[in-house]
């Protein structure tokens, strides 16, 4: 129990789990930075970029002089 | 219940597992040769890659592996148990509950297979998934503790790594990635059943019906000399592939005559020889298996970096 403990005190279990948590927090940033670098990667790669914004997608419209 | 398993509950109680705990349940060493292997059959593959998006192939690929591992050690927990080799393993050591073993085996098998697909193409990641299917449902919950033959079917599961790699750059199967699958999978009877041999009271505890079990050890012998002799064709016939060149070659050709050499070696020895010298060939020619496959491949690696000068 943390009764009778300032706020800032922490908690046993976290000094227990500390390498844990920590491990899962770096796992976790290395993640995100994974998704980050495929973007950019993909977006370089320079393929066809189309996503649901709301307006009508290039490559559904008819093939039209207007469209060409 | 067993000693055993009193025992793993009465640490679980107490202990806390750390990051360690739950990095060992993915099989890091095993994970070092599926990376090594993904590595050079993605890098051979005709055709270019983004390095980070390699580099994630690899990653993924790598993780794909690791899942399979903690999702086998769910499932074995009671044979890792008895056999000294396993028992420290996180599961059986009470370290981590084998429930938690399973969800995190299943979590990564899905992230992997998935972040792969949206990485590469679907053709690989549709491989990552068939192997972990294969290792988990077909050698670990059926072959495994049926057959004898567990270890040459169930070796597919590890096989698959080159090819999937060189899927991840082509987005297809060809006879050069059949081949690296096809050396792994010849190369993986003769390199467990040597380590059976000098292991022998690890896997009659576990009843696991390994060859040495269930055939005796002089068939063991020579089954090793029959794979390794069939291994050979595999070996070479790679040379004749796009991917490799006169590295790969010369390679094969000497690697190939030590292993078999080490094979005869082996077919020619009884067990009052073997254990005279406490396994002394036997465990030469372990090692050296290791060393066999590794540097074929790392041959295949040399070529392709030749071939860009």
């Amino acid at each position: 129990m943390a009764q009778g403990k300032g706020f800032t005190e922490q908690h046993e279990l976290h000094k227990r789990r500390l390498g844990r948590n920590v491990g899962t927090a770096l796992c976790l940033l290395g993640f995100c930075a994974i998704v980050f670098g495929l973007t950019i990667a993909k977006v370089r790669e320079g393929g066809l970029l189309e996503a649901n914004d709301h307006v009508p997608r290039a490559s559904m419209l008819p093939i039209t002089e207007d469209t060409q | 219940m067993s000693d055993a398993t009193t025992n793993s509950q009465v640490r679980a109680a107490n202990y806390d597992a750390g990051f360690g705990d739950y990095f060992a349940l993915l099989k890091p060493r095993v994970m070092s040769l599926v990376v090594f292997t993904a590595l050079v059959g993605l890098l051979v593959a005709p055709g270019s890659i983004s390095p980070m998006i390699g580099f994630t192939a690899i990653l993924f690929i790598a993780l794909g592996a690791g899942a399979s591992g903690a999702l086998n050690m769910w499932f074995d927990a009671d044979i890792d148990a008895v056999m000294k080799r396993t028992s420290r393993r996180p599961v059986p050591a009470g370290k981590i509950p084998a429930g938690e073993a399973l969800s995190l085996g299943l979590w990564l098998s899905a992230i992997s297979v998935v972040m792969l697909g949206l990485a590469t193409n679907w053709v690989a990641a549709g491989l990552l998934a068939f192997t972990i299917f294969f290792y988990l449902v077909i050698y670990t919950m059926w072959l495994k503790r049926a057959t004898p033959w567990n270890i040459v079917i169930g070796g597919a599961a590890g096989s698959f790594p080159p090819m999937i790699g060189w899927a991840a750059v082509t987005g297809d199967v060809s006879i050069a990635s059949v081949l690296m699958f096809g050396l792994i999978f010849m190369w993986t009877p003769p390199h467990f059943w040597a380590l059976a041999l000098f292991l022998k009271s690890d896997y009659d505890n576990a009843g696991v019906p390994m060859l040495t079990v269930t055939h005796g050890r002089k068939e063991t012998r020579s089954q090793i000399l029959i794979y390794t002799v069939l291994l050979v064709p595999v070996a070479l016939g790679l040379a004749l592939t796009s991917v490799a060149g006169p590295v790969y070659l010369a390679a094969a050709m000497v690697l190939n005559a030590i292993f078999l050499k080490g094979a005869w070696d082996i077919w020619q020895r009884d067990e009052a020889m073997a254990e005279a010298d406490d396994y002394a060939v036997e465990k030469r020619v372990f090692k050296f298996s290791l060393l066999y496959l590794f540097l074929h491949f790392g041959a295949l690696l040399i070529d392709a970096i030749w071939r860009l000068f």
